[in-house]
């Protein structure tokens, strides 16, 4: 019998879980797990139908291992029901990567959340995957380290969703993105075999099967162990905001900054409606008449930092800037990073939904681009603003509609897919930093040929072959596991009988 | 010698029109792998003709091997079939460079010296100072997976190899990633390229992230009585808020071949503000800075006038801490010597002895002292000192150089020694691969698979036969295909 009541895993009739197969499930998984690691009632697995995202896709039950030998086995139990299995972090991911579509088994690494191993003289950390981005950071910094990879939801967000969306952050300019910091990893195929790629070192050996699972969202094995690299903290830092009165002035301050070739730690934008709403809530100072700031932060030994803040002073002046703040101590610091670090819970303040898009294009294109995503916005009837990492060309313009509209709902989707089909156009691509997920799988095909995902199958199915593995992914319909893919037309729509 | 079945070389010869095909021994000879001539040898014009190639390979079951400038083109495994070299050195364009936007895009086939001049028109550059530099092919240096000594500041080319497209083992043209810096969009099929050493796809083309090139590169060198000495200075700096661009450590043989030889090749221009004259000159000669007794810590730096400064500084107290014995700070002029002869440094082991084994291992910094007074220790009961550079991020490379006149009564020494360095990288937690060795050595040897557990080699198979269901690219040259 085929799991749940999907055309997609029968090959005749729908089938219905049966009550009995479900309370059997049930019973061999508090064997594996015990009594208290496990949601299986509608009401409890319900909070496990959203992420950050737009999407929706509840599990039929969820699961709190413990460690990489419980992951095998749950592994090996739905595998010989054949029952869909999603890994989950702290769900903060933003486009549908730990929903569960087709329902079925998600994994909650949230209780994997040990540090294994801290190698100070190696600068490497081996961590479970459940341990939150910041914690790791917080358990280093004593010696001088931290974990590179800073995204915004830091606080919460955990390693292993990081490792599974390849995340990025602010930072991520100078010190690379989640990949160029992972090592190796200890893998739960779909079939409950527990591999282990990579190595503590760092250089591939033979295949960087490592570089391949960072990034691959999930759909070619799950994730029990990370090792990472620490890096260290630099000698000096200096943050600089600097205030415009036009976008393209910012812009070509990004670009001139590159030119003269300086690579900033980070370099932020916020567009001048942002900075508004956001100045409206934080208090972080910025002139409400201005249309652009940007946030830059240089580091590195001391006399290096003093010489490059001085000279990005004299870039942003030299483009109309209409003010430069440098920051003297770390508590202005920490005042300048408030607006941009908060700033999408302000924004979340003046409407019932925000969507944050993430595209990413050739940093040369960034004003045009700009111009066009305000055209999008008035075609479609949004505010949308514009929070972005200028120095990679990392885009979020970010989308202001009501979810409980269906209309809105479906606009808010139009807009985005326009957003995305022209960063796409200028040289871009379909995502920084967030992944494809649920929400951008039939974007694909915009960058892939039937070739590139002839490809890319054939390595999924080297991976994960039975497709149990997080289906409904990254793949567009008819290109991926057949025809798993169960989008909401509504929000509402996804609820289960 | 031929390692080929016998392919059906008159359609072979209609794929393209001479002299982009080839049968003529005199052609082939210069493909020849660990003394294995090709049957036939493509150069294809374009993308199109290297795909038609690979589909025709593909369907008549022909071992193809991709080649660029074939400097590095015996690392790996001897062959256990090779009929096609598909040399391509003639797609070499430059699809795309927009210097704002600091990434570049380019066809396998270019050279990379010719690559960084035109970056450098942009005061932009690829940190890659790698071995036969002023050959090799961009893609060779992707599909070798070889390193530089940038790599202490910049990382390897994971860490800035954008996207590609390729020939997969079907003959369709594939593409991965993107020409942006960040990018999660698929999978980064791109990543696996690197050290496939062909075995996966045939490389089209490559997109980078640039880097600004830094300004007024200099050198600092510091010679140690001891490797412990040597290590420990190179760890206090690795700890400092500095950041060199490279960080290596050699031995005393490694230093004699040093001051013994200077690379044939010009030293690259790749530097902002840097003395032209000197930077495109041969390199000079070796001067006074190798010690051939000693174990000599080498760094490079770069920066603004007052970065330049804080480095000798820094650097020189660090050095004299740990009891350094000499110390030499190079400028402008002088410093190509001590960075050509580290970017060139396997191409000088070989050069004093053509039969040298040279074996990369990857060992913790922090395991390196034992690990070199080890290998020191059974090469010198071997009768076969090795050359050794260790870099600060781990990689060691130890060179086991043959006396010319007495390749064959060293032969077995040779190979029991190198199955001790991979038993004993194991033990170390290592990874270890032979890059270089004579013929009748890498014939007893397996390449790599001595040195690991072999837990992930299920999954390197799947993911080789995704890419090459017909197992036509460079056929065990990485690992053994079959269980």
């Amino acid at each position: 019998m085929r799991w749940h009541g999907d055309t997609l895993y029968s090959e005749g009739a729908p089938a219905q879980p049966s009550m009995l197969m479900t309370q059997t499930l049930i019973r061999q998984l508090e064997n594996i797990l015990g009594p208290d690691a496990i949601l299986h009632l509608p009401e409890d697995v319900l909070l496990y139908e959203y992420d950050a995202s737009v999407e929706k896709g509840r599990p039929d039950i969820v699961v709190f291992p413990q460690t990489t030998h419980e992951v095998s086995q749950i592994v090996k139990l739905a595998a010989q029901r054949d029952i869909p299995v999603i890994g989950r972090g702290a769900g903060t991911g933003l486009s549908g990567g730990a929903l569960a579509p087709t329902g079925g088994l998600l994994i909650a690494f949230t209780r994997m959340n040990r540090i294994l191993d801290l190698d100070f003289e190696n600068q490497r950390a081996v961590v479970q995957p459940g341990v939150v981005n910041l914690d790791l950071t917080r358990a280093v910094e004593h010696a001088g380290l931290y974990f590179a990879p800073d995204p915004s939801s830091q606080k919460s967000c955990t390693i292993g969703g990081n490792v599974a969306e390849n995340a990025g952050g602010p930072h991520t300019l100078a010190c690379g993105v989640t990949t160029n910091h992972v090592t190796a990893l200890e893998l739960v195929l779909p079939d409950g075999e527990i591999v282990r790629v990579g190595n503590k070192q760092g250089d591939p050996f033979l295949y960087d099967l490592t570089g391949l699972l960072v990034g691959s969202e999930g759909t070619l094995a799950l994730i029990t162990e990370i090792a990472v690299k620490l890096s260290r903290k630099p000698e000096a830092v200096k943050t600089l905001l600097a205030i415009f009165d036009t976008i393209d002035d910012a812009s070509e301050t990004v670009a001139d900054i590159t030119a003269r070739g300086i690579t900033p730690a980070a370099c932020e934008m916020l567009d001048g409606w942002t900075l508004r709403t956001v100045e409206d809530y934080i208090h972080a100072g910025f002139p409400l008449d201005s249309a652009a700031v940007l946030l830059i932060e240089v580091e590195g030994i001391a006399e290096a930092v003093t010489t490059q803040a001085a000279t990005i002073d004299e870039i942003c002046r030299f483009h109309q800037a209409r003010e430069v703040r440098i920051a003297r101590d770390d508590k202005e610091r920490d005042l300048l990073w408030k607006g941009r670090k908060n700033s999408f819970g302000a924004l979340g303040r003046v409407a019932a939904g925000i969507y944050v898009l993430d595209g990413v294009i050739p940093r040369s294109k960034l004003p045009q681009t700009l111009c066009r995503i305000q055209e999008i916005g008035q075609q479609f009837g949004f505010r949308i603003g514009n929070i972005f990492h200028a120095g990679d060309g990392n885009l979020h313009p970010i989308v202001l509609y009501d979810p409980r509209d269906t209309e809105q709902y479906q606009r808010a989707l139009q807009a985005s897919a326009a957003i995305i089909r022209y960063c796409v156009e200028v040289g871009g691509s379909l995502s920084g930093e967030h992944g494809i997920g649920m929400e951008k799988s039939e974007l694909m095909p915009l960058l892939f040929s039937d070739a590139d995902f002839a490809l890319m199958r054939r390595v999924h199915d080297a991976l994960n072959p039975t497709c149990l593995l997080n289906p409904g992914k990254v793949f567009p319909v008819n290109k991926g596991c057949g025809e798993t893919r169960v989008r909401p037309q509504v929000p509402q729509a996804v609820a289960h009988s | 010698m031929t390692a080929s079945s016998t392919p059906s070389l008159n359609a072979f010869e209609s794929l393209l029109d001479p002299p982009r095909v080839a049968v003529d021994p005199a052609v082939r000879e210069s493909y020849v792998i660990d003394g294995f001539a090709p049957a036939g040898v493509a150069k294809p014009a374009s993308v199109e003709e290297a795909s038609e190639i690979v589909r025709f390979a593909a369907k008549e079951k022909l071992a193809v091997v991709p080649v660029g400038s074939r400097t590095k083109l015996s690392i790996g495994a001897t062959p256990i079939r090779y009929d096609l070299a598909l040399d391509m050195s003639a797609i070499n364009q430059m699809s795309h460079y927009d210097p704002a936007d600091l990434t570049v895009s380019v066809g396998a086939g270019m050279p990379l010296a010719k690559l960084n001049a035109t970056l450098r028109e942009h005061n932009q550059f690829l940190p890659l100072l790698v071995p036969y530099y002023p050959q090799t092919t961009i893609g060779g240096t992707i599909a070798s997976g070889v390193d530089s000594p940038l790599r202490q500041a910049y990382g390897t080319s994971r860490d800035f190899l954008l996207g590609a497209e390729f020939i997969d083992g079907t003959g369709a043209l594939v593409k991965s990633g993107g020409r942006v810096v960040k990018n999660v969009t698929g999978y980064d099929l791109h990543k696996l390229l690197i050290g496939s050493l062909g075995s996966l796809a045939v490389i089209t083309a490559l997109n980078f992230r640039t880097f600004p090139a830094p300004a007024n590169p200099r050198g600092f060198l510091a010679s140690f009585s001891t490797a412990e000495a040597a290590l420990s200075a190179r760890r206090k700096i690795a700890e400092s808020p500095l950041s060199p661009l490279t960080l290596d450590v050699i031995n005393p043989v490694a230093a004699k071949i040093f001051a013994d030889r200077t690379p044939s090749s010009l030293e690259p221009s790749i530097f902002a503000n840097e003395n032209q004259q000197n930077a495109e000159g041969p390199l000079a000669a070796p001067g006074k800075w190798f010690h051939p007794s000693d174990w000599q810590l080498c760094a490079g730096f770069a920066g603004v006038p007052e970065v330049l400064s804080r480095y000798p500084r820094d650097l020189t107290r660090t050095a004299k801490e740990f009891g350094a014995t000499s110390i030499s700070i190079l400028d402008d002029a002088t410093r190509p010597s001590i960075w050509g002869r580290l970017r060139e440094a396997l191409p000088l082991f070989r050069q004093s002895s053509p039969f040298a084994a040279i074996v990369k291992l990857n060992v913790l910094p922090s395991l390196q002292a034992q690990a070199l007074t080890i290998l020191e220790a059974v090469g010198r009961a071997a009768k076969l000192p090795p050359a050794l550079i260790a870099r600060a991020s781990g990689t060691i490379y130890v060179a086991l150089l043959l006396p010319d006149d007495a390749v064959d009564a060293f032969a077995e020494p040779l190979v029991l020694l190198t199955q001790e360095i991979f038993s004993l990288t194991r033990r170390f937690d290592g990874r270890a691969s032979l890059l270089f060795a004579p013929p009748t050595i890498k014939h007893v040897l397996d390449t790599t698979l001595n040195s690991r557990p072999n837990s992930d080699l299920t999954l390197m198979r799947r993911v080789k036969f995704a890419f090459d269901p017909h197992n036509i690219f460079a056929p065990d040259r990485l690992f053994p295909t079959q269980l």
